[in-house]
């Protein structure tokens, strides 16, 4: 070996003498490291915004849909058959010990006219358990009372949304609106919720009393479209689904033999299959990114090619002054790690760089992961060095003269 | 005084597809330590091959090689770089400079090669190398930046920075003009008389001239080997020259080359054992309609 220190020397003259071509080569190095880390932050950053939004639909939240499950949990449809009433809701609230809060859910939807507005949105009768099921707090006014239930009381609470829309942000409590032509009293505005796991804005809803819902605009028929429910526990979960089963099929008379006619899901199903489904997002990004990181490599090597020719004379030079083939190898192999390295480092600072960009300024959500920095970086590294060796092997093995008069 | 360079029958053939090409048919040359020694012949005679092999640049299809009493033949690529480094000092037509590169960077870098961990200060002698090479001026100026002779002798520092015992240089005034020519002519005689040996290739026999002995190459075969007779100086050449040019700005119009550069400036005496040969000024008709 010779001196490290000339090793160091000779590759740093390289470098710095040759800077388009160093440039060029780190290029690919940086591409691909700052595209990995980007892409991987951003199918991180979904998955925890998703997660986020799950938590967010209310903690040891139960659902029950009406309609039976088949196999392996594939839901019939959503209230293909309407077999929960508010009777059932009666019969939950007092038989199950296991259940904290529970709310029925009924589904309307139309024209909104206030303020000199109007709005299309949906409205949902809901009991007034609903907001602490759903971990909803409230940005004005109050939530209306079992007294406002059972006397289907004309009063409204808006999602963020509609507020906006039809009052442009002021707080609108006490102002009178008309759903579906019907007069209603707006007695508070929900929090912003964001949009939930599907894609769909929660903000953008109305919430009344059931009751009022299912008899003043939906004319009286008892279905609801779904009833929502907390368990008393995280670890109360599965006994009081256990629990809601056996109070709903007792309701409903059914025969040991016969299938549910309801579905329970609670919060882990959602979240579960959620988050396979972003986890197969970030698999991709993922994917995109090491295609990105190994195009980033044959850039390298065909810079390395192309240069290897180019400097063949150089190394002829070396060789004829007493080079060895090993010192004219290991030349390259450091200017190649020197040149990885600081695209590695570049492309590190540049993936942080577009996270910022994207988090302050755009709804993408990217998230670094410290893993995948340490590993796009020393991937880069082995392709840099790989493709910074294999070209100069050859090269270096020539002997002085073939080098010299190398075409 | 010592045999530095013994070559025994020294074949190099070469490959070319079907073809073989026969650079060297036996060559068996001794050089003696501090000899000034020019290699003439016509084009694709051999000579560059020959360097080479003395050079340990390349290696001989066959026959035997010795360097200061010892077999270079049988020695691994890494001592032959070694040699390269140590003993060698190599001169290119095409200097073979890096480009971009300092005078004083191209110098020093056969030092970073050198294992012998002997080199303290590369700095100093490489600075110590252009200055006894005349271009102490010239340290940090790139290739492009110099003219050719001063390129040649920024290479020959190079050559001469290691402190080789022997100075090979393959046609080391091919590229340049004839004051040129004679300058650097002054550098080989200059380190020749302070007992380094002298290897040069030339075709012009005004170079030759500088050497004490020629050796003819045809064909890949030494058909003379010859002391020169009344050897040139290369320094009084230069300062005759330099005036003959002022005189030429004189006087207009005048056609003198000055007479060291008409051909007939190398008179050689042929040792006894090669009189079978043809003089060297019989031969030098012959070499000018090539
Ligand atoms: N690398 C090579 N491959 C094939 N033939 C070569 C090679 N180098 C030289 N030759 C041939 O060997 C012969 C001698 O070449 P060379 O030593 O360069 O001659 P000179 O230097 O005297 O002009 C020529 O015929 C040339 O074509
Ligand atoms: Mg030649």
């Amino acid at each position: 070996m010779m001196p490290i220190r000339n090793l160091l020397k000779a590759a740093y003259r390289s470098i710095t003498k040759n800077r388009l071509r160093s440039l060029l080569t780190s290029l690919g190095i940086i591409i691909g490291v700052s595209a990995v880390i980007i892409m991987v932050a951003i199918g991180e950053g979904s998955q925890k915004s998703i997660e986020e939004q799950i938590t967010a639909l209310g903690s040891n939240l139960i659902i029950v849909f009406p309609g039976g499950s088949r196999m392996g949990g594939v839901h019939r449809g959503a209230g293909s058959r309407q077999s929960l009433t508010l009777d059932d809701v009666k019969d939950l609230e007092d038989q199950a010990t296991l259940i904290d809060g529970i709310s029925p859910v009924v589904s309307s939807a139309g024209q909104v006219v206030g303020g000199g507005n109007n709005w299309n949105t949906s409205i949902v009768g809901v009991s007034p358990q609903y907001l602490s099921i759903r971990d909803w707090p409230l940005k004005y006014g109050q939530m209306f009372t079992e007294t406002d239930v059972r006397s289907r009381k004309k009063v409204a609470l808006l999602g963020q949304t509609v507020a906006d829309e039809l009052f442009g942000g002021q707080d609108p409590t006490g102002e009178k609106i008309r759903i579906v032509n019907t007069p209603f009293t707006i007695i508070g505005v929900l929090a912003e919720k964001g949009q939930n796991p599907m894609g769909r804005d929660e903000d953008d809803t109305i919430l009344a009393p059931s009751t009022t819902v299912l008899y003043r605009l939906k004319g009286g028929r008892n279905y609801v479209n779904m009833i929502n429910l907390s368990a008393v526990s995280l670890e109360a979960m599965d006994a009081a689904q256990e629990e809601v089963r056996t109070i709903l099929r007792s309701s409903h008379r059914l025969d040991p033999v016969e299938e549910d006619d309801f579905s329970i899901r609670n919060q882990a199903d959602i979240t579960e299959a959620a988050t396979a489904t972003m986890q197969t997002m970030t698999l991709l990004l993922g994917a995109v990114a090491a295609v990105s990181l190994v195009v980033g490599g044959i850039g390298i090597m065909n810079i390395m090619m192309v240069t290897v020719t180019e400097r063949t004379r150089e190394i002829g030079i070396r060789l004829a002054i007493g080079a060895r083939g090993s010192d004219v190898l290991t030349q390259f192999l450091t200017e190649a790690v020197v040149l990885s390295l600081i695209g590695g480092l570049v492309g590190i600072l540049m993936a942080f760089g577009a996270s910022f960009v994207l988090n302050t300024f755009t709804p993408i959500r990217a998230l670094i992961q410290p893993g995948i920095v340490l590993l796009a970086f020393f991937f880069a590294g082995t392709v840099g060095v790989l493709f910074g060796f294999f070209p100069a092997r050859k090269a270096a093995a020539l002997n002085p003269i073939d080098a010299l008069h190398y075409e | 005084m010592s045999i530095i360079i013994e070559t025994e029958d020294v074949t190099k053939v070469y490959q070319m597809g079907q073809v073989q090409i026969h650079a060297l048919r036996g060559v068996s040359l001794i050089v003696h330590q501090g000899e000034m020694l020019a290699i003439m012949g016509s084009s694709g005679s051999g000579k560059s091959t020959l360097m080479n092999v003395l050079g340990c640049l390349d290696e001989p299809t066959s026959g035997r090689y010795s360097l200061e009493g010892m077999d270079v033949s049988s020695l691994t690529k890494n001592q032959y770089a070694d040699i390269r480094n140590q003993r060698i000092g190599f001169v290119f037509q095409v200097f073979n400079l890096l480009p971009r590169t300092s005078a004083l960077e191209n110098v020093e870098l056969p030092l970073f090669y050198d294992r012998t961990g002997h080199i303290k200060d590369p700095m100093r002698k490489s600075r110590a190398a252009l200055e006894r090479v005349g271009l102490g001026d010239r340290l940090d100026h790139e290739p492009n930046q110099l003219s050719g002779g001063e390129r040649q002798r920024v290479a020959i520092a190079r050559a001469l920075v290691n402190q080789p015992s022997i100075l090979l240089a393959d046609e080391p005034t091919g590229n340049l003009d004839t004051r040129t020519s004679i300058d650097v002519m002054t550098v080989f005689q200059d380190l020749n008389d302070q007992g380094m040996t002298v290897i040069l290739v030339t075709h012009e026999f005004d170079i030759a001239a500088y050497a004490a002995r020629v050796v003819k190459l045809r064909d890949g075969v030494i058909i003379q080997d010859a002391a020169v007779e009344g050897r040139r100086d290369a320094k009084r050449d230069l300062v005759a020259f330099e005036n003959k040019d002022s005189e030429d700005r004189d006087m207009m119009g005048h056609d003198g080359e000055p007479a060291f550069f008409t051909g007939h400036g190398l008179r050689v005496t042929s040792p006894p054992q090669q009189t079978d040969v043809s003089t060297c000024e019989t031969d030098s008709e012959e070499e000018k309609i090539i």
